[in-house]
């Protein structure tokens, strides 16, 4: 993915739109064609990341607005993450408009192929052409083979996809190029021209291809990275105005890789850590935010001492955790992570005297799949009119909690969501990346996260803001019946010594 | 009004001087007349400040082990009465009672609510639904962590009563602050020792006191008091037949030696009769109390009251001692011979059990070490050595017979109860080395009278002499003289020097003390014993945390009903962390159950496969230390095994596991050793490991040889897991082959 944006995207945070005056109208299918499509698909880790580069024109009569893309069924289910940009300007001064998508039904789908629309933000007028840069990311869709494996062998996988992109549009070129993690492909479907280099495969192009045009495609490589999933994943973010934002975040974390079968020596995993279960993992990284403290890792039957924090006070902090013990196929591990962070950070007030706390969404764990995310944000008790404001779609509803001296009770805010990929909680702060470790650093990476900026600057989608009104007196409540109990006890003991209850005298 | 008041000012200034020096007059007089308290008051100030910092200082001594580990449960019964808390908080009680437990003691189950002691669990529980109804958001887990130094603290004001009711308030403080740091309580009450005795140590103390103060003040409510406190005692602990044998023989005590009076005979009564009722209430004890030999020493004395009260009353009728005499004789012998009568019937017809295994190993301490294994492989059931005295006493063991001579000097019912208690319970601290927790309050209430009537003493001394010079100066020099020369001469020489001397002695010793128990809490007794410390080669710590690893693992890796084959030792630990089903756990009600298992670690595979089959086994689980050098392992309990299960199936005989009495492991070892399960599972692979530089593979740094069989081919089983430091090792049984 990186390869494919160097050589057109220049770093550029200042997004400009680029307004194009053209009448607006509805398009047909039949009006657009894709005069070169570029698809990469990165298979490196266990998130699969597709960058697709379109170049649109208008063949039609009228202007269109919208264009559509088309996934397969078994493709849509895993869909974890889909970004359109809309690319303007000449080499150097390439600008991106991020662009809005909404799934769509057609009536007359072939084969339930879902759409996505992607709507203009300029309608397309006769004859011209746009540029289309799209990110989709797909979990769940390396399938391993053989399914089970001793800890003696290596990973094997499938990828399935079509050697032709699916799409209601006729399409003049295509390429499509396949990373894998390392040399090992035991098998890959040929579709000549088809051509493969070291880790990189090689398909098209093609030439003139029809509407839904579908090529099965399957690939068969060695993956061995951390096909680390978490099944479940509650993070409650406490707000406590004495100036703290308390973290709990529990994880049902499991391999979803080939199954580990048989035996598991501690010998061979010892003193062979080259051949012995090379694909377990023993050890992930959590990004926590910047003024960390009071960091916390245990399980339900105590603390867990394997872990490292490398904490800084104006820089991503890094929490190095190992569960228990190292991770094969199908074994699970639960715990808890927890954190303080500074409320200064993250609060914030608004014009309207409303208070809105600024928080990623996500899970931290770097190259961590989730399938099930819910954030619970515990507002202070007191606290009014509380809401979320999640561009995704997301379930929310409201709670309550109690929790140390509470009489109300404390609402919780509750938002959930299926199947979140790490490109949901980068955080503005990483802008300045001088931390990042050593493989990161290349200028790819720097650009893709800078062109994730741009799509986090356009929508701000990856921060969760939570609006809620909240009078500070309620601060003093608790302090306030602490010190009235003390007083009160002070005070029976005074009238106890002082009282005569005895009925003799 | 600025200017107003500047220009009064001038005015006032004049007045204000004199007012002011009376008000400060009247200030300094009021505040120090008002505030400065009689000398009874101050007394009061000063004793309930000392008693909060002893009742403080028992809570935090106890802390050393959170903050060297964690808030954690320690050792293997805990993790029981934490398992068992934790489903009364939350099934609530009625499911709790009724609880059948299947996942221990596959395939028997253990009905939970009829084979415990639920004092502890219902205590925690009550603390936790107390505190989370005064909206205290905590864990079950805290409270259970902190339940046994809470009670410690309690303990400390007990023990201020108590000393204060056998001898005086000052006796009494040095009693609360002895309990508070003496090692032997601390051994079982430190944070995370969540167990029986955490709580029952306070309620045998409490029902002690109230007994006492019930005998003392002959009132009804504090013998209603101290049944109370014995229905806790017996709701908590095994250990309540202590109380129920003491009382009745210092009461027996009483009669001998004369001091029968109705106090006595109202306090027994009530405290008996409604004690015993209450008792009845806890299902694990049932109707023990009229129908077990250990229970009935206190109907008797119950029984003898009743005719020493008859005698008394028929004495005061009949005016003739001649005729009281011959009737005495008659009832008397009848009495006695009824009793003796009913007693044997009642044996002999089955009515009354006999006394248990464990009664009678307190008794006669070479008794487990014969007839039961199971008892005496626990080795907290050993006899005492005069170093764990030490350990756990320090000066208090010298103390102790001082305070015994104060007691016989100022002999009463309240200090021959003390020192009653205090004798038989050195006995069986003697006996059982978990017992010297019971002797714990009775050494430190004695021990304090000691220093607290040497202190005092010492310091009346003092007094007296400097009150007498200072009289003496204040008088004048006429009458002085004499006085202070007939003080001089009834006193010994250098009194005052020495008095100073032997009071900085005690002071010195009492710092010693303070010292050592300190250091005593911080070392020794605050590890958990689930997670190991050791120093690495720089002096960094380094800590073994395996056997979690391991039970994680079972927890989280493992089908929900797989059944777990370990040593009874780890049964508890299995059923709480690893949340799987055990065959045998430490409660080792069943052992014909505990001897196949032993039976099957200790023969061949293809033997021990047979017996696993028929158990249902589905993992096995071994402690192994030969990596870490950590000694208590299964290897070195495997001697245990093999009597065990020697003691139910003779195939299993001890000689073929030794080489002319030695227990080997290495070359020279017996072939049955060699080759029986526990060896092959715990030495499996063991072979290519180099554990130590400059040795060779396979060598077993627990017990520092070269293991002798490297070559071991496991047929039936297959290892499932191995933790990071070989601590604990998990093997899967395989299923049978296919026949075709």
């Amino acid at each position: 993915m990186e390869a494919l944006l160097r050589p057109r995207i220049i770093i550029s945070l200042t997004i400009i739109v680029i307004p194009i005056f053209l009448f607006i109208s509805g398009a047909s299918s039949h009006q657009i064609r894709i005069n070169n499509a570029e698809r990469r698909i990165d298979l490196s880790t266990h998130i699969v990341k597709v960058f697709l580069t379109l170049k649109v024109e208008n063949t039609g009569k009228t202007s269109a607005s919208e264009i559509l893309l088309a996934f397969p069924p078994t493709q849509v289910d895993h869909l974890a993450f889909l970004e359109a940009l809309a690319a303007t300007g000449k080499k150097k001064k390439k600008t991106y408009v991020s662009l809005a998508v909404k799934p769509t039904q057609l009536p007359d789908a072939p084969n339930e192929t879902n759409y996505y629309t992607i709507v203009l933000a300029n309608p397309l007028n006769t004859g011209e052409t746009a540029t289309l840069e799209i990110l989709y990311i797909l979990t769940h869709s390396l399938e391993p083979f053989p399914v089970e494996i001793s800890q003696s062998e290596s990973q094997l996988v499938y990828y399935r996809d079509s050697a032709l992109i699916l799409s209601p549009y006729h399409i003049k070129q295509q390429t499509t190029f396949i990373k894998i993690p390392s040399n090992k492909v035991e098998s890959f479907t040929r579709v000549e021209p088809t051509d493969r280099a070291g880790n990189e495969l090689k398909y098209g192009p093609y030439e003139d291809r029809p509407p839904y045009s579908y090529s099965p495609l399957l690939v068969h490589f060695e993956n061995n990275n951390p096909f680390s999933v978490v099944e479940e994943l509650v993070r409650e973010v406490e707000i406590s105005h004495w100036g703290n934002l308390q973290i709990t975040e529990q994880y049902k974390l499991a391999h979803a890789g080939a199954r580990h079968k048989g035996i598991f020596s501690r010998v061979d995993y010892q003193s062979k850590p080259t051949f012995s279960g090379v694909s377990s993992f023993k050890h992930l990284l959590a990004r926590l935010p910047p003024r960390v403290h009071s960091v916390y890792y245990r399980d339900e039957i105590g603390n867990i001492s394997t872990s490292h924090l490398r904490a800084d006070s104006w820089k991503i902090s890094e929490l190095e955790i190992e569960p228990r013990y190292p991770l094969f196929g199908g074994w699970r591990a639960t715990f808890v992570i927890g954190y303080g962070l500074p409320l200064e950070d993250f609060l914030f007030e608004s014009s309207d005297g409303r208070r809105y706390l600024n928080f990623t969404f996500g899970c931290p764990l770097v190259e961590t799949v989730v399938d099930k995310l819910t954030i619970k944000v515990v507002l202070p008790e007191g606290s009014k009119g509380p809401s979320a404001v999640v561009p995704f779609p997301v379930e929310q509803r409201l709670e309550t909690k109690y929790s140390y001296l509470d009489v109300v009770g404390r609402t919780v805010v509750v938002l959930e969501k299926k199947n979140v990929v790490p490109v949901h909680n980068i955080p503005f702060q990483v802008t300045f990346s001088s931390v990042l470790p050593l493989h990161f650093l290349s200028i790819d990476f720097i650009i893709f996260v800078s062109v994730l900026l741009a799509y986090l600057a356009v929508h701000a989608d990856k921060i969760e803001p939570v609006y809620y009104t909240f009078k500070p007196i309620f601060m003093l409540a608790e302090p306030m019946m602490l010190a009235s109990a003390f007083f009160l006890f002070f005070m029976a003991c005074v009238a106890y010594l002082h009282v005569d209850l005895s009925i003799r005298k | 009004m600025v200017g107003k008041t500047e220009s009064q000012n001038g005015a006032v200034k004049a007045t204000a001087a004199p007012a002011m020096n009376l008000e400060s007059d009247l200030f300094s007089n009021f505040s120090f007349k008002s505030f400065k308290l009689k000398t009874k008051q101050q007394e009061l100030l000063l004793r309930v400040s000392i008693l909060g910092l002893v009742y403080i200082l028992a809570f935090i001594t106890r802390l050393f082990s959170v903050l060297r580990y964690e808030s954690m449960i320690h050792e293997f019964d805990p993790y029981f009465n934490y398992r068992t808390t934790l489903f009364l908080t939350e099934k609530g009680f009625y499911e709790f009672w009724n609880w059948f437990d299947s996942e221990s003691w596959y395939p028997l189950g253990r009905i939970i609510g009829g084979t415990l002691y639920p004092g502890l669990m219902v205590t925690a529980a009550f603390i936790y639904w107390t505190l989370r109804f005064l909206r205290f958001a905590v864990h079950i887990r805290e409270v259970c962590v902190l339940t046994a130094p809470f009670f410690a603290s309690n303990t400390t004001v007990v023990a201020y009563f108590f000393g204060k009711e056998i001898w005086d308030s000052g006796a009494g403080l040095v009693a609360a602050a002895f309990i508070a740091i003496c090692p032997g309580y601390i051994s079982r009450s430190v944070a995370g020792s969540y167990d029986n005795e955490g709580v029952a140590i306070f309620a045998l103390l409490l029902t002690f006191y109230l007994f006492v103060k019930a005998v003392n003040t002959g009132s009804l409510a504090w013998a209603l008091a101290s049944a109370f406190g014995y229905f806790y005692m017996v709701s908590a602990w095994g250990g309540y037949v202590f109380i129920i044998n003491l009382i009745p023989l210092y009461v027996l005590v009483l009669l001998i030696t004369g001091r029968y009076s109705m106090r006595l005979y109202v306090a027994y009564n009530c405290m008996y009769v409604l004690g015993m009722l209450l008792a009845m209430q806890i299902r694990f004890v049932g109707f023990q109390h009229v129908q077990s030999g250990e229970h009935m020493a206190a109907m008797g004395v119950f029984f003898l009251m009743q005719v020493f009260y008859f005698l008394d009353w028929v004495k005061y009728m009949l005016s003739d001692t001649k005729l009281f005499q011959a009737f005495l004789r008659i009832t008397v012998t009848s009495a006695i011979a009824v009793g003796a009568l009913a007693l044997g019937v009642g044996t002999a017809s089955g009515y009354i059990s006999p006394w248990t295994g464990r009664f009678y190993s307190l008794l006669d301490p070479t008794y487990a070490k014969d007839n039961i294994p199971i008892i005496a492989s626990v080795s907290e059931h050993q006899p005492t050595a005069w170093s764990s005295f030490m350990f756990d006493f320090h000066i208090l063991l010298f103390l102790f017979p001082a305070g015994l001579y104060f007691c016989f000097k100022k002999l009463s019912d309240a200090t021959i109860f003390i020192v009653m208690y205090g004798l038989t319970s050195m006995y069986f601290a003697g006996v059982m080395v978990r017992l010297i927790l019971v002797a714990t309050p009775a050494v430190c209430l004695i021990s304090a009278i000691a220093v607290s009537a040497t202190i005092k003493n010492l310091t009346s001394l003092l007094r007296t002499k400097s009150k007498t010079a200072v009289a003496g100066s204040s008088k004048g020099t006429g009458g002085s003289k004499a006085s202070s020369k007939a003080s001089f001469d009834q006193s010994q020489p250098f009194q005052k020097n020495g008095a100073i001397a032997l009071l900085l002695g005690a002071f010195y010793l009492l710092s010693k003390y303070a010292t050592h128990c300190t250091w005593v809490t911080s070392e020794a007794y605050s590890s958990p014993s689930i997670v190991l410390a050791a120093r690495g080669a720089h002096g960094n710590r380094v800590i073994f945390d395996d056997y979690r690893e391991a039970y994680f693992w079972l927890r989280q890796n493992t089908p929900p009903d797989a059944k777990v084959m370990s040593w009874w030792d780890y049964g508890y630990q299995i059923t709480a962390m690893g949340n799987r089903t055990v065959i045998v756990d430490n409660n080792t009600w069943n052992n014909t159950h505990i001897a196949t298992v032993g039976r099957a670690m200790s023969s061949y595979e293809d033997e021990a496969y047979e017996i696993m089959r028929s158990l249902d086994v589905d993992y096995v689980l071994v402690v192994f230390g030969g990596v870490t050098g950590y000694s208590s392992d299964d290897i070195n309990k495997f001697l245990w095994m093999v009597r065990i299960g020697g003691g139910v199936f003779p195939v299993i005989k001890e000689p073929d596991y030794l080489v002319n009495g030695d227990y080997r492991v290495d070359k020279g070892a017996a072939p049955k050793m060699l080759n029986c399960l526990m060896y092959k599972l715990s030495y499996y692979r063991f072979g290519e490991l180099v554990t130590e530089y400059g040795k060779p593979p396979g060598y077993d740094r627990a017990r520092g040889v070269e293991i002798g069989n490297k070559d071991i081919k496991l047929e039936h089983l297959e290892e499932a897991f191995t933790t990071s430091n070989w601590i604990v090792r998990i093997y899967k049984v395989k299923p049978p082959n296919n026949r075709w």
